[in-house]
């Protein structure tokens, strides 16, 4: 698994386990009520468990395993930078958005710096879908 | 395919299929007045989230990660099952729970939300814990 992928399916086990333990949270408010200003957590709820867990761990497992350029070893995975900046502007928007509770700017400026990362992600992954070992 | 991977995806397409049910059943409620869909949405959202997509990626991330050891390729198999029958345990129980706590609660419905939430809190800790030292280079 190449680091990139590590770090961003290591992202996404965090979000899993901070967006179920919100998750738990409010469900037991559900059931016997104990700070109902849990609720306010819905978003971030949301949040973590969509974007955080599930949209980064495929992009995680997509870059580590759709095809890549070249049979043997040095075989590259394409622009691997371009990929790094899509992991730090997906964890900065998720946390942004996460942060809209107290920055109502934070969810547009959030939201804006994921599309940017999915954007860049389909543009480097791009040219990865294709049969193994044909060219981009 | 490992066996417990069979189960998390088997289960996973029931829940695929019961929230697709459970979609249907949403919107014929309404036209005949049977009852407020409302209290279903809840449901719906975590049998496709949490049993469709979540476990099925659980399947995927216990049957293709790097192996743990040669011992044990998978690391901690018990934790796996556990992490299985706690979340579908959790889910289940909400899914009784929840719609009858919305429409009238009580103190029975209300402690068993308090279990699943444990329940599946427990499951998503026992799953990152396994899974956790598999995320790395081969």
């Amino acid at each position: 698994m190449p680091r990139l992928s590590i770090w961003f399916i290591r992202a996404s086990l965090i979000y899993l386990l901070a967006g179920f333990t919100l998750g738990a949270l409010m469900l037991a408010q559900d059931g016997v009520s104990y700070y109902p200003a849990i609720y306010r957590a819905l978003p971030v709820h949301m949040e973590f468990l969509l974007v955080g867990w599930l949209v980064q761990l495929a992009m995680g497992m997509a870059f580590w395993m759709f095809p890549r350029f070249g049979w043997a070893l040095p075989y590259s995975r394409g622009n691997q930078t371009l990929i790094w900046w899509s992991f730090f502007l997906l964890n900065t928007g998720v946390l942004l958005v996460a942060s809209q509770l107290w920055l109502p700017l934070a969810l547009l400026i959030g939201r804006t710096l994921e599309i940017g990362a999915v954007i860049i992600f389909v543009v480097g992954l791009w040219s990865r879908i294709k049969p193994h070992g044909a060219p981009a | 395919m490992p066996t417990l991977t069979r189960w998390f995806i088997r289960t996973s397409f029931i829940c695929l299929v019961l929230a697709a049910m459970l979609a249907l059943l949403m919107a014929i409620l309404p036209m005949f007045n049977f009852g407020n869909a409302g209290n279903l949405s809840v449901i719906y959202i975590h049998l496709f989230v949490l049993g469709w997509l979540t476990e099925l990626a659980f399947g995927v991330v216990y049957w293709m990660f790097p192996k743990y050891s040669a011992e044990k390729p998978r690391g901690h198999g018990a934790l796996g099952w556990w992490t299985y029958a706690l979340l579908n345990l959790g889910l289940l129980l909400r899914a009784i729970a929840e719609p009858s706590n919305a429409s009238h609660p009580n103190s029975v419905s209300g402690w068993v939300l308090v279990l699943s939430a444990l329940l599946q809190f427990l499951a998503g800790l026992f799953f990152v814990i396994n899974s956790w030292s598999r995320v790395r280079g081969r």
